[in-house]
């Protein structure tokens, strides 16, 4: 379905709905949607609440090409309902995976979530495990998982554990990643352990410019669709490796990481400490100063988050 | 929930070649509208679920305003809300039906 108009070169990713999304990534007229909302697979829990369904249930779902490739891609919708996974949303996901395996066609998933959704929350949990579960064999059969990070709703919870899996992940500064949130984290542990409301501070800790820093995410881009698009493509031409040795040796640069850091208690210690030389300046940077800075002085990925 | 159909004449047929189009969202204040080219000539149908309870007649006066000034003859829409006020929703309306009417 192409119900929005193709998006301008200049556009927010971040102000950007899931089909506005899905429009700027595909090659123009190039998406098939799999289960669109006129099959209105909705939520079967949500009306036990009073809540209203969506009829895609949150996310969009399908096949396209990206720079002439053949991809399968899925978009979620951060605005309804903070883009939670909740049963059928989770089912859409996982069927799209399970199908790359199959069909060996690269995935690309636009993250924008909250986590679990709370009214179904244990169809949600294991809906997670079944897309990490799917998102590792997807990899293990060759095909690229590739994440991309930028939209209002962050993303956490269980979508970051999903991240976690995936093969390369690309970000904007306005992006957030991080299993709890700030909110999350202020209630269980108090506001001298997190001031959720230090926007500054949540931003370095969990936002794009900190998490290209120490390696969370592969790629950093600028707040604009065209951007992701094009990192999408860089990311589809990378290698699509995935075995037990590069897990394990993932595990060892993630136990050194967290020797060489794991004093730090704040984002710009860490900054400082791979030798950014003025970390207060950081988050006041251009996507471009910030990446001729942050590249060089960067910690590795390698796919270790 | 509440859930309200409107069968309603509406002579003016929507332009356009597109089957089915998708606005909105459903969040706080905001809603989604489904537009498909199913309902008989000459009638717009409507469906609305909403967790706002008691608004039908303002619901009734907007529907009612939507097909007299929009071509909205033969269009199937469906409507999830979100508890959008009555503007937004003749905005999301017109949008719809716009996006309809348009090429592509």
């Amino acid at each position: 379905m192409s119900g929005l108009p193709v998006l301008a070169d200049r556009q927010s990713w971040f102000e950007a709905g899931a089909r506005q999304r899905v429009a700027a990534l595909a090659d123009p007229g190039s998406f098939r949607e799999f289960i669109g909302p006129e099959r209105r697979e909705t939520s079967p829990h949500l009306a036990l609440f009073d809540l209203p369904v969506e009829f895609d249930d949150g996310i969009v779902v399908g096949a396209a090409q990206i720079g002439g490739k053949p991809i399968l891609l899925a978009a979620q919708e951060g605005r309804f309902m903070g883009g939670a996974f909740g049963e059928v949303h989770g089912a859409k996901l996982t069927g799209l995976l399970r199908a790359a395996a199959i069909l060996k066609h690269d995935v690309v998933i636009a993250f924008d979530t909250g986590g679990v959704r709370l009214q179904e929350a244990n169809a949600g949990e294991l809906a997670i495990s079944e897309m990490m579960r799917a998102t590792v064999a997807a990899r293990s059969s060759g095909v690229r998982v590739i994440g991309l990070i930028g939209g209002r709703a962050g993303c956490y919870g269980g979508g970051s554990l999903i991240a976690g899996c995936c093969s390369t992940l690309i970000m904007s500064e306005q992006g957030r990643l991080s299993v709890s949130g700030p909110e999350v984290i202020e209630t269980n542990k108090g506001v001298e352990e997190f001031d959720s409301r230090d926007r500054a501070l949540v931003w370095r800790t969990m936002g794009g410019k900190h998490r290209y820093l120490i390696g969370g995410v592969d790629l950093f881009v600028d707040d604009e669709a065209s951007a992701f698009r094009a990192a999408t493509i860089a990311a589809l031409a990378r290698p699509a490796r995935y075995d037990t040795t590069l897990a394990w040796a993932e595990q060892k640069r993630l136990k050194e990481r967290l020797k060489r850091l794991g004093g730090c208690r704040d984002g710009r210690d860490i900054w400082a400490a791979l030798g950014v030389e003025d970390p207060a300046a950081v988050p006041e940077l251009p996507a471009d100063r910030f990446l001729a800075i942050a590249t060089p002085l960067r910690e590795v990925s390698d796919d270790a988050r | 929930m509440e859930t309200y159909r409107f069968d309603l004449a509406a002579p003016r047929p929507a332009a356009g070649e597109r089957q089915l189009v998708l606005v909105g969202v459903v969040a706080s204040g905001n809603l989604e509208v489904l537009l498909e080219r199913r309902a008989p000539s000459g009638r717009c149908i409507i469906e609305v679920s909403t967790p706002a309870r008691g608004f039908r007649p303002l619901w009734d006066a907007v529907v009612k305003d939507f097909v007299a000034r929009r071509g909205a003859g033969g269009l199937h829409i469906s409507i999830n809300d979100g508890g959008a006020r009555p503007d937004t929703v003749s905005l999301r309306l017109a949008q719809g039906v716009q996006v309809i009417e348009s090429e592509g």
